[in-house]
């Protein structure tokens, strides 16, 4: 596996051309790029930030997790911090398996998954200024429980 | 006892810092340290209700017994990743300058 936290562009050509080895019939490659508007409003740049020594063990996490669940050869996953502009890369995923379905499905559960459960934030900056994005609400087993308030 | 706190996202800007030592009665847990901030700043009540908390770089629950020197993580709602967000706007509920 690979897994890294960047602070200048991500290498996507070379992670995903060191990614790639015999046994493979399929590699799948997923970038999340930022866009230039959010719900119409025009996007300037966004600035990320992380806990990152939390961001970086919750990643290996979900990675190792991935591996297993979906019985797929290997895994690289990267996370941008710093501000990015448009069209940026701000994480990419790049899944190798001997097989396509397993390498989708795999894709997919780690992008939905680390949008839910990584320590990473992004402040979203306008023409007329700047808002932290709205977070996914993070998976009942992450939250605080407990019986003090009732969250209804 | 004294343990760590660290702010994130919105919280970095509410309280204009990156993290705070913070004076705890001993047999604080996760959950008395939120009440203190719930009291601190009730107008966000729904932020602190959609926080997670990290103790020592783990997901913690509410009972969790805090000890000297934690760190302690408020954590907002994350929104890492790229594209869009699985969540539909709430609503005219931001300022538009």
């Amino acid at each position: 596996m690979q897994v890294a936290i960047y602070k200048t562009r991500i290498p996507a050509e070379e992670i995903v051309a060191a990614m790639k080895a015999g046994e493979d019939g399929a590699v799948v490659v997923f970038e999340g790029n930022v866009r230039n508007n959010t719900r119409g409003r025009r996007t300037l740049f966004l600035d990320y930030e992380a806990y990152e020594e939390m961001a970086l063990a919750q990643m290996r996490g979900l990675v190792a997790e991935a591996l297993e669940k979906f019985s797929v050869r290997d895994i690289a996953l990267a996370h941008r911090l710093g501000r990015l502009e448009v069209g940026e890369t701000s994480v990419l995923i790049v899944v190798a398996s001997a097989h396509r379905a397993a390498a989708f499905e795999g894709c997919r559960w780690l992008i939905d998954t680390l949008k839910k459960t990584v320590p990473i934030w992004k402040k979203e900056h306008f023409e007329d200024g700047a808002v932290w994005a709205d977070g996914e609400p993070f998976p009942a087993a992450l939250t605080l429980g407990g019986t003090e308030a009732s969250n209804a | 006892m004294q343990v760590r706190v660290l702010y994130f996202g919105v919280l970095k800007d509410l309280f204009h810092a990156e993290s705070e030592d913070l004076e705890m009665p001993v047999g604080s847990t996760v959950g008395s340290l939120l009440k203190s901030f719930q009291e601190r700043a009730p107008e966000r009540g729904g932020l602190w209700s959609s926080l997670a908390v990290a103790v020592n770089q783990e997901y913690a629950k509410k009972d969790c017994a805090l000890r000297e020197g934690d760190h302690v993580a408020l954590l907002p709602p994350v929104s890492g990743g790229g594209g869009e967000s699985q969540r539909q706007s709430q609503g005219s509920s931001r300022s538009s300058g």
